[in-house]
């Protein structure tokens, strides 16, 4: 019996081994470089290794920091709270009010198509109508809504925020779908019986029942806009900041050492926030 | 059927604003992209011509696009057969307990939340301070495995949570090995699902941009050039490339899920007829 268990435990292993390699030499290992790199110096042209608190203390004695820290939340805040609500009433409509698999299937496809084109092609696109001669701005106008092109619309938070609900709402959508799709449909049957209104229904039983899919969409929006730094430079043409972009701003000055001082903090924060919303979840079983 | 109540007529609405909202910007590049010669970013069009699409097979016009193209389709089928193989063996390994299988399995999670940015840059100091150099297809690679391998273990994970052992006690009853039976009973019961499994390896490789960023060398991938043009081309070209690449990912998207009908078809007609009588 107990050898047995040891084959099992090889062939488990060396089945995993290709996955668990590919994860340590591209994952744990240069997450390890990153956090040795953040205690090195640079000079302009090189790096240094060193022992030195200097990247660290430079990064938390900065006033930027905390501002940009402060406005990456703001936009993963609000990004979440639009990508929730418009994710979980689309699920709700497709899993609860279209009466047919086959339409189910057609219609979330319909929803997941454009999860697989290029996010870059899918921000660009937003150009010709947030433009200062762009539809929404000539619509506007024509209707005499507006006397002047409205110069908030491309280049702003709103821009950013609005390419992040238009990029990240199917991973609220597909979480909320699939949890949603897995609820017993007695239950809520019962709950009508025994008197409870539509909106009873939605609080009471739906919801509580659909926190798992919330949560695992949740935390795939929160990381996706922590991380982000394509979509805030293209959409406030350069003018507002977020973490990655002080990160990537550093690389393109080869400033690696103090790169990694911030994508330290930065994973740090991700890491804490991550490990309180997956006390919510039971992943693996969700699937 | 009972009649359906007013609420469906309002989500309704929501959904096909929904549906409005991801497609139109699309839609409107694509119009724009036979923009006139005179023609600018937005509307008006003025006239309607190929121009910006002959554009781009100008090798001086834009860049590199056909280079950064091939080597973008060449990266994507190296991570979408890795992805498929690496993600079905871990899956089947995940089946049983094996020492370690819980770190393991929080290494895949840490590898789906941990920002991009911070791949490329540790791939990229990895690589650079071992004295080796950065490649699409070496560093590159690896970094985009770890994108695309968490999303092919779980939806392993999904499809293993919903197999029913019994085909597979039955086999093993029948006195296969376990090598039979994984050949001749789960993988035909699961290809289907593989289909997925490629579809997300090849498209997410395709599109995937900050994991690349410092990771690709001195060659770049198509979303890195095309990153590369929204800095210094303001021209419809730009339109005419998104339209172009959008169109190729269609194909795919397309080409992929006919594949999954169809297997889907062919299992429905080559299933058991078990229970449906002798006639």
């Amino acid at each position: 019996m107990k050898k047995i268990r040891e084959n099992n435990a090889l062939t488990g292993w060396l089945m995993v081994s290709p996955l668990a390699i590919t994860l340590l030499v591209f994952l744990v290992i240069p997450i390890v470089m990153i956090a040795i790199v953040s205690f090195w110096r640079a000079t302009e042209y090189s790096i240094i290794p060193d022992f030195s608190w200097e990247n660290y203390e430079f990064l938390f004695s900065s006033s930027v920091t905390y501002r940009v820290f402060l406005n990456t939340f703001k936009y993963a805040l609000i990004t979440w709270a639009f990508t929730l609500t418009i994710g979980f009433t689309v699920a709700y409509f497709l899993a609860f009010h279209i009466r047919t698999l086959t339409w189910q299937i057609a219609l979330f496809l319909l929803c997941t198509i454009p999860f697989w084109t290029s996010n870059i092609i899918r921000m660009i696109s937003w150009i010709p109508f947030l433009g200062r001669n762009g539809i929404a701005n000539t619509t506007l106008l024509n209707m005499g809504i507006i006397d002047a092109p409205l110069e908030w619309l491309l280049f702003s938070d709103f821009a950013v925020i609005l390419a992040f609900v238009h990029l990240y709402t199917l991973f609220m959508v597909v979480p909320i779908f699939n949890t949603m799709m897995r609820i017993d449909r007695s239950l809520i049957e019962a709950a009508r019986d025994a008197g409870a209104s539509g909106a009873q229904i939605l609080w009471n039983v739906i919801i509580p029942l659909t926190k798992p899919g919330i949560m695992i969409g949740t935390i795939f929006v929160v990381t996706l806009v922590m991380g982000d730094f394509v979509t805030v430079r293209l959409m406030s043409g350069s003018q507002s900041a977020n973490v990655g972009r002080l990160i990537s701003n550093d690389i393109a000055l080869l400033q690696y050492p103090s790169a990694s001082a911030t994508a330290v903090v930065l994973l740090l924060t991700v890491v804490i926030l991550i490990s309180i919303l997956l006390r919510f979840v039971d992943i693996r079983k969700e699937l | 059927m009972e009649p359906r109540p007013r609420s469906f007529y309002i989500l309704g609405a929501v959904f096909a604003l929904f549906i409005l909202f991801l497609y139109a910007p699309t839609i409107t590049i694509g119009i724009l992209s036979f923009q006139g010669e005179g023609g600018g970013l937005t509307f008006p069009m003025r006239g309607v011509s190929l121009h910006w699409f002959r554009d781009l097979f100008e090798q001086q016009a834009v860049g590199d696009i056909w280079g950064s193209f091939r080597r973008s389709l060449a990266l994507g089928t190296m991570v979408m057969v890795t992805t498929v193989v690496v993600s079905v063996a871990g899956g089947l390994a995940f089946r049983k307990r094996f020492p370690g299988a819980s770190i393991l399995f929080h290494l895949v999670i840490a590898s789906l939340v941990i920002p991009s940015i911070l791949v490329s840059l540790g791939v990229g100091l990895l690589f650079s301070q071992s004295g080796l150099n950065v490649h699409w297809a070496s560093s590159g690679f690896g970094a985009q495995l770890t994108w695309t391998l968490p999303f092919g273990l779980l939806i392993m994970f999904a499809v293993f949570n919903r197999f029913d052992k019994s085909y597979e006690e039955a086999a093993r009853d029948l006195g296969a090995t376990p090598w039979q039976t994984l050949r001749h009973v789960v993988l035909p019961i699961i290809a289907p699902s593989l289909i997925g499994v490629a579809l997300f390896g090849f498209t997410l490789s395709y599109d995937e941009f900050a994991r690349t960023l410092m990771t690709a060398g001195s060659y770049n991938t198509l979303p890195l050039e095309i990153y590369g043009m929204t800095t210094n081309v303001t021209t419809p070209v730009l339109y005419a490339l998104g339209t172009l690449t959008t169109v190729f990912s269609f194909c795919v998207i397309g080409l992929f899920l006919g594949f999954a009908l169809l297997s889907g078809r062919r299992k429905a007609r080559a299933a058991s007829d078990a229970g449906k009588g002798m006639v």
